[in-house]
């Protein structure tokens, strides 16, 4: 398992997000989180780089493993965990005052990665399915592409540091058919070299990209198997009411 | 009222110049209110242009506003240690001030809890609220004997231009550090608000690179907030560029011209302040009212620079969508 979780517990303030979440990721899988507004998909995708305990009031129960090592155990540090396991947003969000060339550049620098930049650049990019769109103006602002391709462009900014686990919370939610399309491809591309964890609203998309699906209910991981069974013939009937749209 | 509603109701939306009415009434009004502002500052040019202009005439400008003498008994105008004055107090004031209440301003939006804040950014805000007469009181009480005694001495040990001479207190430095106190509310108040309208999904997008807190500082929150922190400072330049009194009370009253900061000196406003109640001649008066527009020329062109500064560094990448 590249990414084992235990008896996972968060909390903001007084709302307990997540109940007790176990669960685990093959490498090279990719594994969709779905469930409801609210159900603690974010928190639990979170978790996994340890960005939830950034946000104020935050706190965490429980193991995550990721190559066997504890997330949590002494002398870890978030920061070089946040290299190993990269993460792309809901919105896309390139940093607006920098070229699309050092928007990539940007977490090399950060980490001090040295080598060819230029190359890694151009690695990143065609690996995010954008270089075509861009290789004629890298030194143009990352904000002057469109919401599609900056969101690719987010993809290859955290593909370029070379991570082992890529986060995706609801990547192509604030994106039009075409684009999303372009991301669920990358996405199944990305698969040969990652293990990725994708949290989407959109149970077809789930259908479309993911190996294994875990479905989210109220903090609670419901269910949690391969992608056909969890679409298909579902063990838990509130499983199967959501994938087949009772509610949600 | 009841035709005017009813007409509202109409499919076709009834432009009439009867529905207009109220938006052009307010249109007028407003384009009124608007105008009086550049009338405002218009009469007040000119009435100092007025009696400014004879004066002028009579010195010669260029002999006026490059001319290093201010010598009331002999009849001698020279605007230099003036404006001199006035724009090495306030580069000193901004050189203190900027990197502290930058500093300062990203610690309670970035670092401190939201409890701290509140605390430490109400009395920031009270500072902005005291006379300045009283930062004088305190500058001729507290910081002239500490700058004579011991901070002059120590800094003339560095042997660098700016610190030499005799260490008196009362100087260009007094004066920088007394505008630095003024203008760091001004500056840190506007610099909060400026650091908190950057959208937290730009801080989580370093965060989730690698960056340490003070690295997504560096890379994505200071240069988002560039713009706005550049406004933040022109409005402290105008502020210790205009400020009379305190600077008066601490500057030395001195219309020389040093290289040393530890040396006494003049401003535009304090000169103005001092000798204008008792201004014989109408050569004198003339020469002070000059002095008040190259002050108000001052102003304008550092805000006109400052501004361009903006733009210039708002081009290209740095132009940011809302």
């Amino acid at each position: 398992m590249k990414i084992e979780v235990r008896g996972l517990d968060a909390y903001f303030r007084s709302t307990h997000a997540l109940r007790s979440v176990s669960l685990g990721v093959p490498a090279n899988t990719v594994l969709a989180i779905i469930g409801p507004s609210g159900c603690g998909k974010s928190t639990f995708v979170r978790c996994i780089n340890r960005m939830h305990e950034l946000v104020p009031g935050a706190r965490q129960t429980g193991q995550i493993f990721v190559d066997g090592k504890d997330l949590h155990a002494r002398g870890v540090d978030p920061v070089d965990l946040r290299r190993r396991v990269g993460m792309v947003f809901q919105r896309p969000n390139p940093f607006p005052t920098m070229s699309i060339y050092d928007n990539v550049v940007a977490g090399l620098r950060l980490n001090g990665i040295g080598g060819d930049h230029a190359e890694l650049v151009e690695k990143s990019l065609r690996q995010a399915a954008l270089w075509d769109e861009v290789k004629d103006r890298l030194h143009t602002s990352a904000l002057s592409l469109s919401g599609g391709q900056q969101q690719r462009l987010c993809i290859a900014r955290a593909l370029a540091i070379g991570p082992e686990v890529m986060l995706m919370d609801e990547p192509a939610s604030a994106l039009d058919p075409i684009a999303t399309a372009k991301i669920e491809e990358l996405i199944r591309e990305l698969r040969q070299q990652l293990t990725i964890v994708i949290v989407t609203h959109n149970m077809q998309q789930a259908a479309r990209v993911s190996d294994h699906t875990a479905f989210f209910y109220m903090g609670e991981l419901i269910e949690h198997g391969e992608t056909e069974q969890i679409f298909t013939n579902p063990r838990e009937p509130r499983t199967e009411d959501y994938v087949t749209g009772k509610f949600g | 009222m009841g035709e005017v509603a009813a007409r509202h109701a109409e499919p076709s939306g009834g432009r009439s110049s009867r529905t207009n009415l109220p938006d052009r009434a307010w249109a007028v009004s407003l384009t009124v209110f608007g105008a009086a502002v550049l009338v405002v500052a218009g009469v007040i040019v000119g009435a100092l242009w007025f009696v400014a202009a004879p004066a002028v005439k009579t010195l010669g400008l260029w002999n006026f506003v490059g001319s290093r003498q201010w010598d009331v008994t002999r009849d001698l105008y020279g605007a230099l240690p003036f404006i001199y004055g006035t724009l090495v107090t306030s580069a000193v004031a901004l050189i203190i001030a900027l990197p502290v209440s930058v500093g300062l301003a990203v610690f309670l939006t970035e670092m401190a809890p939201a409890r701290l804040r509140v605390v430490v950014s109400f009395p920031i805000s009270l500072l902005a609220g005291i006379p300045s007469v009283v930062y004088g009181l305190w500058g001729l009480f507290v910081l002239v004997p500490l700058l004579r005694k011991p901070i002059e001495p120590w800094l003339a040990r560095t042997h660098f231009p700016l610190f030499s001479g005799a260490p008196i207190g009362l100087g260009y430095l007094a004066a920088g550090v007394i505008l630095a106190i003024m203008i760091l509310p001004t500056i840190t108040t506007i610099s909060i608000e400026v650091l908190r309208t950057v959208p937290g999904s730009l801080r989580e997008a370093a965060l989730a690179l690698g960056a340490t807190r003070w690295e997504a500082i560096r890379i994505a929150v200071l240069p988002y907030s560039r713009a706005g922190i550049v406004g933040a400072t022109i409005l402290g330049l105008g502020r210790a560029l205009g400020e009379t009194m305190a600077v008066t009370m601490v500057i030395g009253n001195s219309p020389t011209i040093s290289a040393s900061l530890f040396a006494p000196g003049y401003s535009l406003p304090a000169v103005i302040a001092n000798e204008f109640a008792e201004a014989s001649g109408s050569l004198q008066t003339g020469a002070l009212a000059a002095l008040g527009l190259i002050l108000f020329a001052v102003t304008l062109l550092l805000n006109v620079i400052a501004r361009l500064l903006v733009r210039v560094s708002q081009k290209g990448p740095a132009r940011v969508a809302a």
